[in-house]
């Protein structure tokens, strides 16, 4: 389970709480106006930033202590994913060690996680050498190899055309463990329908989750004027 | 162990010798001083020739910059990256080799006097008060050009349409923009060539010296080297000092301009009102061109053909700088990245970086050789550490321009890949190794190059301490001019000079090599 315990957070002017428990294997979309905090929700999740009162917990442990490589999150950004001086595979390979010390067997896990997501040729480029949609599944691999149980995206897919962003998100249902809870910022109500549940933030607060199909159908006021409807 | 604290570490042992260097070594001066009241009449008058060729150096720099600025932003040409490059170059120049090259134009048996002679004038003399103006003119009209033709180049494209389309006379294009460019310019780089002009002590001491043209750092070498009087060296210290430290606070209120890294490619749209403007751009650039190269030009032509005619001293003085500058360049690196990366972790660190670099600004290489001399005495003999102590010195003085380098370096690599690294635990010699350093190559490389090429060139602290078994190569080659060796002298010149312009590239260039950016 992970858990917003009252979580509160403020920055100058802004302001953001959140207050909601979200099952193994959940879903979901963060979806709002940009400036409203989705990215904050996601900062606190993965120890960038730390709450200003209450905790975010992992299975009942506060994780306020832990420092974001610690944590049980892996977060995939729009960009700056993968270090443009080293390859392929050492990007991956810093899934299973950041010190990039791999024995045979971790390097043979790195070939064939990169295999999985399409780039079994393209280890040995570097991020330059690639397209936007193969960056993405490079980082995609080394979320597979990482194996944490909460998976943040934050707008990861946005700069990719439509037919590249499906994929993705294809590949995602294909390799992602059943379990993991996957928390996706985005600003795009299509791609939030591709979830089972949406969390709307707004006006500082972060609404508890609620299923996307009604949601979407229905949408509160909030949200109606900012999809336009 | 927190966040970053192995580096931070690091960073507070550097800091503390930093500190230990400047203001420790001032403290073991002021124990030595007496009081300043015994200001003698020679300290007086070298006080006051500090100050005033300080004050006709720096001005004559500026203003004469200001048409070859001007020239040089609105004109292309072939050669002129060339001579922007050219620009640059004095500041890995080492000091005496440059003052043996103006000795060859406008020494008493130098070109200027040969030409003269031909019409039965009397031979000009370099030595003197305006020897020692001229040498320091040579050194900064480069630096103040590049700074003003980064100036030009910044003024908007849009300031000097709407003056196109009012037709704005020369006079109004002057008011309009050229003014207000120069007022915001000027006095930056007049107070960072004002302090460069006060702490130079090499041109001093090759062409100044006597009552008249003795400046505070050379009369801090004499009082040491000659009569032994620690106490007035240690009171000239103290002086020094206090002028580094009030132009390095003046420095806080006007903003001084920073030379980038990068060339000064692009011109900005003629906008020249009359035709004979040409000429006067080309005579400023041509005149400005001749005075740089002229005095390398016959140094060259005189030291090639003694090259292989020099004694085995001065290739074992090569040496040893070669050594020195390496080792200095390796304790600037691992000390320039260690207080940068602290800086970057810490609250406020870069307001403490910034601080340390004026720190050392502000204190003067042989007001700390004077010191370390005072506090190695009662434990050894100080002179058989000439060498550790020059690498020392040189080291520290490097870091203000490794630090300015380095530090928006990092905060830019920091913003750019610190959350992914932070997400996937890459912390302590792992995001050195795989973050840092991939990604700082080309800056670190640069400071790196700089450092040694500024080592390679001292002559300073190494002069205080010197023994005849410990030589570099500039203080052998001081030793050859003031033997009258010139020829010699020409050809260690040229050895220096391959030396430390050799070492800034391949060390620059080194780093940029395969560097993905």
């Amino acid at each position: 389970m992970l858990t917003f315990d009252d979580v509160r957070f403020s920055y100058g002017a802004f302001s953001l709480s959140a207050n909601m428990t979200i099952a193994p294997g959940t879903r979901i979309a963060v979806l709002g106006p940009s400036g409203e905090g989705k990215s904050t929700l996601l900062a606190l999740v993965a120890g960038f930033i730390s709450p200003e009162a209450g905790a975010v917990r992992w299975q009942g442990t506060d994780l306020t202590p832990q420092r974001p490589g610690e944590r049980p999150v892996s977060i995939v950004f729009q960009d700056s994913n993968l270090f443009p001086h080293l390859t392929v595979t050492q990007n991956v390979g810093m899934g299973l060690s950041p010190s990039l010390r791999l024995s045979a067997a971790q390097a043979g896990q790195v070939a064939q996680v990169l295999d999985r997501v399409g780039l079994a040729d393209y280890g040995d480029r570097k991020p330059g050498a690639l397209s936007g949609g193969q960056r993405a599944r490079a980082a995609l691999a080394r979320v597979l190899l990482r194996e944490r149980p909460i998976l943040l995206l934050d707008e990861a897919f946005s700069a990719l055309g439509p037919a590249l962003k499906a994929e993705m998100f294809d590949l995602l249902e294909e390799t992602l463990p059943p379990e993991t809870i996957l928390l996706m910022v985005t600003h795009d109500p299509d791609e939030a329908a591709r979830m089972e549940q949406i969390v709307v933030v707004s006006d500082g607060q972060a609404d508890t989750p609620q299923d996307a199909a009604p949601l979407l159908a229905n949408p509160p006021p909030a949200l109606a004027s900012y999809l336009g409807k | 162990m927190a966040r970053g604290a192995l580096a931070i570490s690091f960073g507070a042992v550097f800091a503390a010798l930093i500190v230990l260097l400047t203001l420790g070594t001032l403290a073991a001066v002021a124990g030595r001083a007496e009081g300043l009241s015994q200001l003698s009449g020679d300290d007086w008058k070298a006080i006051r020739f500090t100050l005033w060729q300080a004050l006709v150096s720096a001005t004559l720099s500026v203003v004469f910059a200001i048409p070859v600025a001007r020239a040089l932003a609105r004109r292309r040409f072939p050669g002129r990256s060339l001579i922007i490059a050219l620009l640059g170059a004095p500041f890995i120049l080492p000091t005496i080799v440059a003052i043996l090259g103006l000795i060859a134009v406008f020494g008493q048996s130098g070109l200027v006097s040969a030409f003269l002679g031909l019409f039965g004038i009397p031979p000009v003399q370099i030595y003197g008060a305006h020897g020692v103006i001229l040498a320091h003119v040579f050194f900064n009209l480069p630096l103040a050009t590049r700074l003003l033709v980064q100036a030009w180049l910044a003024v908007p494209a849009e300031q000097h349409r709407i003056a196109e389309s009012l037709s704005l006379s020369r006079a109004g294009m002057w008011r309009a923009i050229e003014l207000p460019l120069l007022r915001e310019t000027l006095p930056g780089a007049f107070l960072v060539i004002f302090l460069l002009c006060t702490t130079s002590f090499a041109v001093a001491l090759a062409l100044g010296g006597g009552p008249r043209a003795t400046t505070v750092e050379l009369a801090i070498y004499e009082a040491f080297r000659f009569d032994f009087d620690l106490g007035r060296a240690a009171r000239l210290g103290l002086i020094q000092v206090a002028i580094c430290a009030v132009i390095a606070l003046l420095s806080i209120f006007v903003t001084v301009p920073q030379a980038r890294m990068g060339g000064l490619d692009g011109t900005i749209e003629r906008w020249d009102r009359h035709s004979w403007e040409k000429w006067t751009d080309g005579a400023a650039i041509t005149l400005a061109s001749l005075f740089l190269i002229t005095p390398l030009a016959i140094l060259t032509a005189r030291g090639v053909p003694f090259l292989f005619e020099l004694p085995s001293s001065i290739w074992q003085a090569a040496f040893t700088s070669l050594w020195v500058a390496l080792a200095s360049t390796l304790l600037v690196v691992v000390a320039s990245l260690s207080l940068a990366i602290s800086a970057q972790r810490l609250r406020r660190g870069e307001g403490l970086g910034d601080a340390l670099s004026t720190l050392i600004l502000a204190t003067s290489p042989l007001v700390m050789g004077t010191g370390l001399f005072i506090m190695l005495f009662p434990f050894t003999n100080p002179v058989g550490l000439a060498l550790p102590v020059t690498i020392a010195v040189n080291a520290v003085l490097s870091i203000p321009f490794a630090l300015r380098v380095l530090m928006p370096a990092l905060r830019a690599v920091e913003e750019a890949y610190g959350p992914l690294a932070d997400s996937l635990g890459l912390t302590g010699w792992a995001r050195l190794r795989w973050l840092l350093l991939p990604r700082l190559r080309r800056p670190l490389s640069f400071a790196a190059g700089l450092a040694a090429a500024l080592s390679m060139g001292d002559l300073g602290v190494i002069a205080l301490f010197s023994n005849p078994d410990q030589q570099t190569l500039p203080l052998a080659m001081y030793q050859l001019m003031g033997a009258y060796r010139l020829e010699q002298a020409a050809s260690a010149g040229l050895v220096l000079v391959v030396l430390s312009f050799g070492i800034f590239f391949a060390i620059d260039r080194g780093g940029r090599a395969d560097a993905d950016l």
